[in-house]
């Protein structure tokens, strides 16, 4: 009888092993694929794969009439189907140069910032549970249940809202609204505080967030991160502070910034910018101005020809609209959306390089990505 | 009755965007004179239009505009927040406008470049200098066909890696292309040009 083969060293292997992570994978939020290139638990580098999404929004975006568009920008970030609708209507607002009333613009700030609520609560509830904390998933959804109710009540759905149209509103609030919004204020207000107890301070949660993905605020701008990542390494760049639209420029809030630049200063931020939004809807709640809620719109929407790029801060990041109108055809030309989760994902690889294969799903969860959005 | 020319097209297709130059009491930014100054020749055309500024940049000179516009202290554009394109095939300069969107962290102002390129004319990538454009260009090749040298990784990032053709330009159907094209490029260009003819007829 032949004696075995004894491979010697095959246990101290020090060749790559590549390991595919995705499309159908839970902490991928969707169908992202990550391919990893492995030293034992190391990554060495890592191929992020897109695409799988991919409904081709834009094209089909240049060959329907200004109005039909609304509800395609919903089925991008769909977890903030609202901010589309605003971003998208005021880029067309702007080709227009039309005024939109200041009572649309109010109602427009408190739908946003609800939507900001909406997609932080989903934001906290799977970043925690992808780490391993069950409990805040289920407290998160508990609220982001208030906020879809309150929708529900606004606008007849409960997710792809098509809530705006181009100069307004389609519909005033239902009465009543407004004082169910300030009571979802104050509850919501108290719920934070429960969820901050749950991990800002835990040590689990400090272990696998502290130091993990840190990046400077020079490579995170030039990476092109935006929205909360880039704000978790320090650059205060808020579109609704620089360049203010809807009603940011009548209302009081501070821009939360990190210092550190890691998964848990980005934590941090998005923590404050629940309070931040709190903040701006109860202004706006108890300031709404009266008056109509549609502007001047012609009847047939019809930009003269140009070109604009118009950007607003989504929970995600810039979320920006590039429209060129021939001044013909009732379509717009080219349609193009900078979505935030796109760009905030090309950071991934550089942030997971040198991480551990546990981290790489910490790091997805902190970037906050829709996967509809980044690959429209 | 009256014959049509055998390749005229059904309506006047757009030409491009007219980019109206700046009106009398806009005043330009400071950079767009500095960066005349620092690359000469890099700026041929000056548009403003719904308070956006636009400049006009050769291709060949992408590569240093670019580099002087996030190096020089008036125009410090860290953040490249965009690069995309538009597609105008009978256009006689180049049938692609090739757009960055650029904004500025420190002095909060916006600008686009835009460079106008043919067919098959290459443009040099600015992945070195901004970083954030590696996965735009992808989407600008993938969906345009626009060749970038110098890039890192130049792959389609959204199609599947076999696909044909390229989706965003106008000449392409909505509908796609269906298996033809998939299958036998040569027998689907065919097939596309007797219909156009009949379209015609």
């Amino acid at each position: 009888m032949e004696a075995p083969v004894i491979h010697h060293g095959a246990m101290f292997d020090t060749n790559e092993l590549v390991l595919n992570m995705g499309p159908q994978h839970p902490s991928t939020h969707g169908v992202l694929r990550v391919v990893l290139r492995l030293d034992g638990e190391k990554v060495v580098d890592a191929d992020v794969v897109i695409g799988y999404l991919h409904r081709g929004i834009e094209k089909l975006s240049e060959n329907r009439n200004w109005t039909q568009i609304i509800l395609l920008t919903d089925r991008m970030d769909y977890v903030a189907a609202a901010t589309n609708n605003v971003g998208y209507c005021e880029t067309v607002e702007k080709l227009l140069s039309l005024e939109v009333p200041r009572r649309a613009r109010y109602i427009r700030t408190i739908l946003c910032e609800l939507q900001r609520i909406a997609s932080h609560c989903l934001w906290v509830g799977t970043h925690a549970m992808d780490i391993g904390a069950m409990t805040v998933f289920l407290y998160a959804f508990r609220e982001r249940e208030l906020i879809l109710d309150l929708f529900e009540e606004m606008c007849g759905a409960r997710l792809t809202y098509n809530s705006m149209r181009v100069g307004g509103l389609p519909q005033d609030i239902p009465p009543g609204w407004d004082k169910k919004v300030l009571e979802f204020c104050t509850i919501m207000a108290a719920k934070i505080d429960e969820y901050e107890e749950l991990l800002t301070h835990n040590r689990i949660w400090l272990e696998r967030t502290k130091g993990i993905g840190v990046i400077s605020g020079q490579t995170a701008t030039a990476l092109g991160l935006s929205g909360p990542p880039l704000r978790g390494s320090g650059v205060a760049k808020d579109v609704r502070k620089d360049e203010p639209y809807a009603a940011y420029d009548e209302m009081q809030f501070d821009v939360p910034v990190g210092t550190a630049g890691d998964t848990y200063d980005r934590y941090l931020v998005r923590m404050e910018e629940f309070k931040q939004s709190l903040r701006i809807i109860r202004q706006a709640t108890e300031g709404l101005p009266e008056g109509p809620i549609v502007g001047k719109v012609p009847r047939l929407i019809k930009p003269p020809a140009g070109e604009t790029y118009h950007a607003i801060e989504s929970p995600k990041g810039e979320l920006g609209y590039f429209i060129v109108s021939d001044g013909k055809s009732t379509n717009p030309y080219r349609f193009r959306v900078r979505p935030p989760s796109f760009c905030n994902l090309q950071g991934l690889r550089t942030l997971i390089k040198g991480h551990l294969v546990a981290d790489v799903v910490a790091l997805i969860g902190s970037l906050d990505v829709v996967l509809g959005e980044v690959d429209r | 009755m009256a014959e049509a020319p055998a390749h005229a097209p059904k309506a006047a297709a757009p030409t491009g965007p007219p980019d109206p130059p700046p009106p009398a009491g806009v005043t330009a930014p400071a950079y767009i004179a500095s960066l005349q100054a620092a690359v000469p020749g890099s700026v041929t055309k000056v548009s403003y239009w719904l308070g956006d500024w636009t400049l006009v940049v050769p291709a060949a000179l992408i590569l240093q505009a670019a580099q002087h516009l996030r190096d020089a202290a008036d125009a410090a554009f860290d953040f490249c927040s965009d690069v995309t394109a538009t597609d105008w095939p009978p256009r006689a300069e180049g049938r692609f406008d090739v757009i960055y969107c650029l904004y500025s962290t420190r002095h909060r102002h916006r600008v686009r470049l835009k460079v106008i390129l043919g067919e098959q004319q290459p443009l040099a990538s600015v992945t070195g200098v901004w970083p954030a454009a590696n996965w735009l260009e992808r989407e600008v090749y993938d969906m345009f066909g626009v060749g970038f040298t110098g890039h890192p990784d130049r792959r389609r990032i959204l199609m599947p890696e076999d696909w044909q053709g390229f989706p965003q330009r106008k000449d392409y159907p909505l509908e796609g292309p269906g298996e033809l094209l998939l299958e036998n490029p040569l027998e689907w260009l065919k097939l596309r040009q007797s219909r156009e003819q009949a379209d015609i007829e």
